[in-house]
């Protein structure tokens, strides 16, 4: 038994194929049978691996869920960045080139539009709490927008690293949100189309949670939001320590 | 002549040359952060696989090499969500909380208005 699991550890990517496959199989039959199609399997799928990764958090104490139990250490590599965004390059191939042309402008207005609409929420929040520096309301509001924008727009600003810290914990709580929530919103927003597909990449901006979001609720549109979403976090971390920042100071100097 | 690993090597080879690309724009405008390289490596892909000079190397065996990672998509989305850091997420007390799921919810509004928007200059023009 115990070299069976030796084993199996050894293998670890190869280990994370079948459980992976199993949690899917698991998930298509719930679909199936418990929620009678109502639910996409994969949204189901998703949730579960959470709920495994909330599990694996507290068992072991460690930042990567599940992945952080050693038997289940293949997950780490097969769902590391590396290749999700190779997945997400493949999904391009077959996607209406013309559909991302003439909704590119508005595409790329809504990057601009979320970074700012996060940012200004999380600072309002970050007020409301009692904060009152332009430092650590920036990086919280920029934490908002995501767990990358945060830390690094807390660390060129100088913040405490509680605050930053603070700032991944909001990143990570929209991303998570925004994995569970968005089939169940979809159809009331109109996310069923590439354009809008296009504007909820841009508005979210967290890669991980627009690429599951749209996972479980229509694969066919994963491309078109992945395209906006991956501007995101470039667009943050340029906008957030500067243009928002001092917008923040100013807004400071007048109240 | 088409092989599986044409098409794994050509999506590769989008995928490295974009994210160097967005490596470099970053450094151009000053920030500690890619930008968007996926974005470009998918529309390098999109004008690789719609060019002519490839035309011959993406015959069915080949275009497995892309499709094949297109269809590992979910599984690997749900690997990815079986190592979020979720307890952290959860324990992270109510600022953090608050400002993730009201920075969601405005988001989310959002969406409806930017599509109209989008919508209604596409008619005019």
């Amino acid at each position: 038994m115990n070299t069976v699991v030796a084993l199996l550890e050894k293998n670890a990517l190869i280990t994370a194929f079948v459980i992976v496959a199993l949690l899917l199989a698991t998930s298509n039959w719930l679909a199936a049978r418990l929620f009678r199609g109502q639910i996409h399997g994969s949204a189901i799928a998703i949730s579960l691996g959470l709920l495994l990764a909330y599990w694996g958090g507290v068992s072991t104490g460690g930042s990567n869920g599940l992945a952080d139990v050693s038997f289940f250490s293949g997950l780490g590599v097969l769902g590391g960045a590396m290749f999700r965004d190779f997945a997400i390059v493949a999904t391009a191939f077959g996607a209406d080139l013309d559909a991302l042309k003439r909704a590119g402008w508005v595409g790329a207005l809504s990057v601009v539009l979320g970074v700012g609409l996060s940012f200004a929420v999380g600072a309002v929040v970050a007020v409301a709490f009692g904060f009152s520096d332009a430092v650590s309301i920036s990086t919280i509001g920029a934490g908002a927008a995501t767990y990358i924008v945060g830390p690094v727009t807390g660390t060129a600003l100088g913040a405490d690293s509680a605050v930053i810290a603070l700032s991944v914990a909001a990143g990570l709580v929209k991303a998570i949100l925004v994995m569970v929530a968005t089939p169940l919103v979809a159809s009331r927003i109109g996310l069923d189309n590439p354009q809008s597909a296009l504007i909820y990449g841009g508005l979210m901006g967290t890669t991980s949670g627009v690429a599951a979001g749209l996972a479980a609720t229509d694969p066919k549109l994963v491309p078109y939001g992945a395209m906006t979403a991956t501007f995101y976090t470039g667009v943050g971390c340029l906008l957030a320590p500067s243009l928002l920042y001092l917008l923040v100071l100013f807004l400071q100097r007048l109240f | 002549m088409s092989v599986v690993i044409y098409g794994v090597g050509l999506l590769a080879a989008c995928m490295l040359v974009g994210v160097i690309l967005g490596d470099l724009l970053g450094q151009l405008i000053g920030v500690q952060a890619n930008v968007g390289g996926v974005g470009i490596a998918m529309l390098l892909l999109l004008w690789a696989t719609n060019s002519s000079h490839f035309k011959p190397l993406l015959a069915p065996p080949t275009a497995t090499g892309i499709t094949f990672w297109s269809a590992m998509y979910i599984p690997i989305v749900v690997a990815m969500a079986a190592k979020q850091n979720v307890l952290a997420a959860v324990s992270s007390g109510w600022l953090a909380l608050l400002a993730g799921v009201a920075a969601v919810a405005v988001s989310f509004a959002m969406i409806p208005l930017l599509s109209r928007l989008g919508r209604q200059t596409h008619d005019q023009s």
